[in-house]
């Protein structure tokens, strides 16, 4: 039925499934930077921070990611032959990582700045009254119940992320859909290509879901939830 | 001071000799949506005439040739931007894209050509086409011309990213007619089954004025950055080779059995 | 940064605007009309109602946007019956013909499944008290929902919709994957045209950012006048 592109096509949900991961780790690294950033006291630094989620929510995942590649190597290369150190190749991979990480790190600043702030100030008084630096209220009072709070909104933007990486196939990564892309065109049967993609992303998404609601059953350990 | 300016003149005149090199590792880009002449298989490598031809070069050259796969929108920046060394993907030798790129000698011409279904009235002039849908791929000659002379006369002109798409549309009946090269239309689609209920319409295109003549181009040729002239010499002198040595022939013959060289 | 390739191809980033406005407009509004009974549904207690909706809503919120365009248009295009059915002349198979037909339908599916989940949990939310009031004052099931529960869910949603109308609009580029002239289709042949990818595209960005402002602006307004009496517990200050 699939006219020997099935292993082709799963072989492109890894690299998929590469992708999205790698993208959640620049992700994470940046909005955990975001959200310091809009509760810093420095004004600049909120003006930054505030500037980077406006830009990102206001211009479409596929504009930024033409821009970043087709534009970005330009730049890359006009830094490189300035300071003379060699050729970096921005590859679609890269390319797609740095955009999506960029994307949804400021999705993640906001869901980890409301995190931050439900955490009741009053345990970070108590733990800064016993004599703990801020960094130790940070790691044993701040982060680990901030994490309960920013699963439910990390667990939505990770399957927005998990699906929005399909658009990467645009700028020519050989991910699953431009496999079923060009599946499809060589075989004038792209239907089946496409259900074939579907399935293997409902699969993904399914399993993402399953998952997160085990991780937020465990956090929420100790918590009560009101009787619906 | 005579000594210094000596110094001087013979360390800059080596500087000079040292930027004409002798390429022995190239990077070589083509699409893989262009069959015959570039494709990519079910085991994901390039393949086709496009490709052939490449190798034969770098055969020609003693040279070590990598392939990279880039999408057709992309390929004349990422050239520039050093993703990769020369182009081999059936790029037309057209008087805008010399202002970007440099070309070597054309490896092969190709007219346009106007597809539709076979006993279609339509013939490739504005006032036949007047209201249809015309299909092209984006940023290529025929895009070009189709802007350029038919789209002002009300043709509507619909461009998609890879040629393929637009085979599949003119299947399905989206389209009325599709303008593309006369070659990879005959190669890639109507003498492939799904192709078999269309023809050409009319004679193909070589230009019928000066200006379209400009458009359309003088045949097909490797792109290498402006800056790079030792890399065109050294594919120039390469397919000069190749062509005498029958080299070329064979390669043709594997897809086409007419000459595709032209004039 | 050459700004004559934007200024000279002006009128085509408005008439590529205006697509965007108008397509993305209709989405939403055939979404969201269709989303409020498909929310009733999915709020139900019996499975031959809500299974079919939750179907729906796994299907089109578990898989990318851009597939189930492409798999509406070249998916759909290619099947030899649908085809015999354009050469028929069939008036309703005609309309997946055309592209714009395709992209509303997709974005239209995929927003209605969205909004459907949004204002079917606001509904679980709603404080079981009105609920309540409504059953004891002896209202029926549909003046129930008609005046108490479907006002208050909508007006909690507004927060959670508007995020979903900003990300249509976002997601409405992709609509340039199936040959319609969107903004983004415009800044792609302005950019294959005259090869200088930062003034096509950041053109295009900064006109989708006016709009994501415009809609913001407009969310605003629809929140102060739909959701004051919300307002006090927000506007207090985080403890410092």
């Amino acid at each position: 039925m699939f006219q020997g592109y099935f292993l082709t096509i799963l072989g492109g949900a890894a690299l998929t499934l590469q992708l999205a991961l790698l993208s959640l780790l620049f992700a994470l690294v940046a909005g955990l930077a975001g959200a310091s950033a809009k509760l810093s006291r420095s004004a600049p630094l909120r003006w930054l921070a505030t500037a980077y989620t406006t830009v990102v929510r206001g211009v479409p995942d596929l504009v930024m990611m033409l821009l970043v590649f087709y534009g970005g190597q330009m730049l890359v290369n006009h830094v490189t032959e300035y300071l003379d150190v060699g050729y970096f190749d921005l590859n679609p991979m890269v390319a797609g990582v740095l955009t999506i990480g960029f994307i949804f790190g400021a999705y993640f600043a906001e869901t980890f700045r409301g995190a931050f702030l439900a955490v009741p100030s009053g345990q970070l008084e108590a733990g800064a009254a016993y004599g703990m630096t801020r960094w130790q209220v940070f790691t044993r009072i701040l982060f680990p119940q901030m994490l309960r709070h920013a699963l439910p909104g990390l667990g939505n933007n990770w399957l927005v992320l998990l699906k929005s990486t399909a658009i990467v196939s645009m700028i020519g990564l050989s991910d699953m859909t431009w496999l079923a892309d060009q599946a499809g065109r060589t075989t004038r049967q792209p239907f089946v290509f496409y259900l074939l993609v579907c399935a293997l992303y409902l699969v993904m998404t399914t399993a993402s879901s399953w998952l997160l609601g085990r991780l937020e059953r465990r956090y929420s350990v100790g918590v009560r939830h009101a009787e619906l | 001071m005579k000594k210094l300016a000596a110094a001087v003149i013979a360390l800059s005149l080596l500087s000079l000799g040292a930027h004409a090199k002798e390429w022995t590792e190239i990077r070589l880009a083509s699409e893989g949506a262009y069959p015959p002449f570039n494709t990519i298989g079910a085991d994901g490598a390039l393949g086709g005439f496009d490709i052939d031809i490449g190798n034969a070069l770098c055969a020609e050259m003693k040279a070590k040739c990598t392939w990279v796969k880039q999408e057709w929108d992309g390929m004349i920046p990422a050239l520039n931007a050093r993703k990769f060394d020369a182009i081999i993907a059936s790029m037309s030798i057209t008087e805008e894209r010399l202002k970007q790129v440099a070309f070597s000698d054309k490896y092969y011409a190709t007219p346009l050509g106007l597809v539709a279904k076979k006993g279609s009235p339509l013939t490739p002039t504005t006032e036949a086409l007047k209201g249809k849908r015309v299909g092209v791929q984006r940023g290529t000659v025929a895009d070009n011309f189709a802007t350029k002379f038919w789209a002002p006369k009300g043709v509507d002109v619909v461009r998609y990213a890879k040629q393929d798409e637009s085979y599949l549309d003119l299947t399905a009946g989206r389209l009325d007619a599709i303008l593309a090269d006369a070659l990879e239309a005959d190669g890639g689609f109507l003498a492939k089954p799904e192709g078999a209920g269309y023809a050409f319409l009319g004679s193909r295109m070589f230009g019928a004025t000066p200006e379209e003549r400009a458009v359309i181009g003088e045949g097909v040729g490797v792109a290498v950055r402006k800056k790079d002239a030792d890399l065109k010499d050294q594919l120039n002198k390469a397919l000069a080779a190749i062509r005498a040595n029958g080299t070329y022939d064979t390669l043709r013959k594997k897809y086409f059995d007419y000459d595709i060289y032209g004039q | 940064m050459d700004l004559s390739v934007v200024t000279g191809s002006l009128d085509q980033y408005l008439s590529g605007l205006w697509l965007t406005v108008h397509l993305v407009t209709l989405s939403c509004a055939i979404g969201l009309a269709a989303a409020i009974p498909l929310a009733v549904a999915r709020v139900s207690r019996k499975p031959l109602v809500y299974a079919p909706v939750a179907a729906y809503t796994w299907f089109f919120r578990g898989t990318p946007m851009l597939v189930q365009l492409l798999l509406i248009y070249y998916g759909l295009g290619q099947l030899a019956w649908m085809q015999g059915q354009w050469e028929a002349g069939n008036p309703f198979w005609r309309l997946f013909r055309e592209p714009y037909f395709c992209a509303l339908l997709a974005f239209g599916l995929n927003t209605c499944a969205y909004t459907t989940e949004i204002v079917a949990g606001s509904m679980r939310n709603v404080p079981h008290g009105e609920i309540e009031a409504a059953r004891a004052v002896g209202m029926s099931r549909f003046v129930m929902l008609r005046r108490i529960l479907l006002p208050s869910a909508l007006r909690r949603a507004i927060p959670a919709y508007s995020n979903e109308v900003i990300l249509m609009l976002q997601g409405s580029s992709i609509a340039s994957a199936i040959t319609l002239v969107d903004l983004t289709g415009v800044a792609r042949n302005v950019y294959s045209t005259h090869f200088a990818p930062f003034e096509a595209f950041v053109f295009a960005g900064l006109i989708y950012m006016a709009l994501t402002f415009a809609l913001v602006g407009l969310f605003q307004l629809a929140e102060r006048r739909w959701l004051a009496h919300l307002r006090t517990q927000e506007t207090a200050k985080p403890a410092h």
